[in-house]
């Protein structure tokens, strides 16, 4: 099996039977992270070029190493030192980086649409890293992965996704990814923070926080950028975390076997209190090692399978 | 005395309430007279050029009031020349060009720039000046000496006048020189960041969005300074609801 497109832009395109593939597939490759020698030959001779806009640790470390593990080579562009600072445009970024025969580009952008973009200006394979508010479909699939992981099932669940829905790419994928597995999402956060029309995703939407988490299956934070403060789409800190901010008596609204996923980067006390972030029902670890089987995944599914039909 | 005939086009002109089937008589460069085909029973001279209009509309000359032709300043979107000859193949025969040029159009030096680049064009240029002295919003442009050098409207299109007292001083001191002002409605602060109108397909593509209030409000706001100062207020680009319903109402 393999997935039949060249690109992998967001979970709104994908099929029910997709997600399954990938997720199928990215569990039988977490065992490669395990072994003494982590590294099969498996995309061996494929070149991988991660083009980060934005700055990212773990997403694109979590893309290199998945790379590596599966011996294609991986270069990594970052801002700073690429060529949009001295005014070049995408498209002649991409055509130029194209010259140079990758098998894929994974990009990571602050505008919404530039990784659809770029896959109509080359012939290899793009991969969406995060792209503005609009998607990030390896995170939401490593987020699934976790949640298949521990509940052994992605239907039927209820998933509360709580924070700046408007400006989450990440909540956006996974709306998409979990009701289309048959779950139901309800989506949570301060009525500046949740976009017009989000409820057309297929979602539930409050800014009652505790009624989102009651009898949750899947507690999903968001981080919360502190300058959106100035902004004044909350007015402080201080209140946002009390009225939405994850603690143990908010936790105990939740299933007893609840789990609490977080994208990262987590701001402490804020967000999430840390007792919550490191209790026992946290799984924020467990998705940064999923996030790697995931992106091997997807490079495997969309470069390397083909050759095996 | 060279003739022409243009036949059987539609012709549409709302001024005659005309839209039906004729053929169109022109002498010496004028209308001469208009008959409907199926009633034209005229001989057609070897002397006279006819123009076959068959499945073509035949409109009089249609008039763009809001067009920006770039020169000074941005040539590299648009000049005068190339923005002129773009007009007449639409069936443009005169264009109002907004005063967001570089430098901008506030005062009379870049007003007879503009003038004379658009000596010779296959249109006819109106410019309209800037309201405000480099669309800075501050300080109101000499609009006496644009209107004597060919300004026909002031407009700091592009830029929304955000102060309502200026907004008041505009629309009051315009209306001596019979100039009106035209609006580019929008609330800066609503319209933040956005770039596409605010709803679902905005929150699906991750697109910041643009609420509808943005354009109301200032359609409002300068509905009521029109009223109060007497002043010919123009709302350019009209593009929501709840704009159509307050000028509606207005008027």
């Amino acid at each position: 099996m393999r997935l039949k497109r060249k690109d992998l832009l967001g979970i709104e395109d994908l099929t029910r039977d997709e997600l399954e593939l990938i997720l199928s597939t990215a569990a039988s490759f977490k065992e490669v992270s395990e072994r003494e020698i982590k590294k099969v030959p498996t995309l061996r001779g494929k070149t991988v070029i991660n083009l980060f806009y934005e700055p990212s640790t773990r997403t694109r470390t979590s893309f290199e190493i998945a790379a590596k593990r599966m011996s294609a080579d991986a270069v990594n562009i970052s801002v700073s030192t690429s060529s949009a600072v001295k005014g070049e445009t995408l498209r002649d970024t991409a055509r130029n980086l194209e010259a140079m025969r990758p098998d894929c580009i994974v990009v990571r952008h602050s505008s919404s649409g530039t990784p659809h973009m770029l896959a109509g200006y080359v012939g290899c394979s793009v991969v969406n890293a995060g792209d503005g508010a609009h998607e990030h479909p390896s995170q939401a699939l490593l987020d699934m992965l976790t949640v298949k992981e521990k509940k052994g099932t992605l239907s039927g669940l209820k998933i509360a996704i709580v924070g700046d829905i408007a400006h989450s790419r990440v909540a956006r994928s996974n709306i998409y990814g979990f009701t289309k597995m048959g779950s139901e999402v309800t989506v949570a956060g301060p009525p500046t923070m949740l976009p017009a029309g989000i409820e057309k995703l297929g979602c539930r939407v409050t800014s009652n926080v505790e009624d989102a988490l009651r009898g949750a299956d899947v507690i999903m934070m968001l981080r919360i950028q502190m300058e959106r403060q100035s902004e004044s789409f909350f007015p402080t800190v201080r209140e946002y975390s009390r009225v939405y901010g994850l603690d143990e008596a908010k936790l105990k609204r939740a299933k007893e076997d609840v789990i609490i996923l977080h994208p990262g980067p987590i701001n402490r006390g804020v967000e999430i209190s840390s007792e919550v972030a490191d209790g026992p029902y946290s799984l924020i670890l467990d998705q940064v090692t999923n996030g790697v089987a995931v992106r091997m995944a997807i490079f495997y599914l969309l470069l390397g399978a083909a050759k095996e039909e | 005395m060279n003739r022409l005939v243009i036949k059987g086009g539609r012709v549409v002109d709302p001024a005659q309430n005309l839209d039906g089937f004729y053929n169109i008589y022109v002498m010496g460069g004028r209308v001469a007279s208009i008959k409907k085909v199926e009633a034209d029973t005229s001989e057609v001279g070897t002397d006279v050029d006819v123009v076959d209009a068959t499945g073509l509309v035949v409109v009089p000359g249609l008039i763009d009031p809001h067009v920006h032709l770039r020169e000074p300043g941005y040539e590299y979107k648009e000049d005068i020349a190339t923005g002129s000859k773009a007009a007449a193949a639409g069936g443009f025969t005169a264009v109002m060009c907004m005063a967001n040029t570089k430098p901008v159009n506030d005062n009379e030096s870049v007003t007879r720039y503009i003038l004379k680049k658009a000596e010779g064009q296959p249109v006819r240029v109106f410019p309209v000046g800037a309201v405000t002295q480099g669309q800075k919003g501050e300080r109101l442009t000499e609009m006496g000496e644009l209107k004597s050098s060919g300004c026909v409207a002031v407009s700091d299109d592009g830029v929304p006048i955000s102060d309502p007292g200026l907004m008041r001083r505009a629309l009051e001191y315009s209306s001596q020189f019979q100039m009106p002002v035209i609006t580019h409605a929008e609330d800066s602060s609503l319209v933040g960041h956005g770039s596409m109108n605010e709803g679902v397909v905005a929150t699906r593509l991750g697109l910041k969005g643009i609420p509808n209030a943005a354009e109301d409000v200032i359609v409002a706001r300068d509905i009521a300074l029109a009223e109060l100062t007497g002043g010919r207020l123009h709302v350019a680009h009209v593009s929501t609801r709840g704009s159509v319903e307050l000028i509606r109402r207005a008027k």
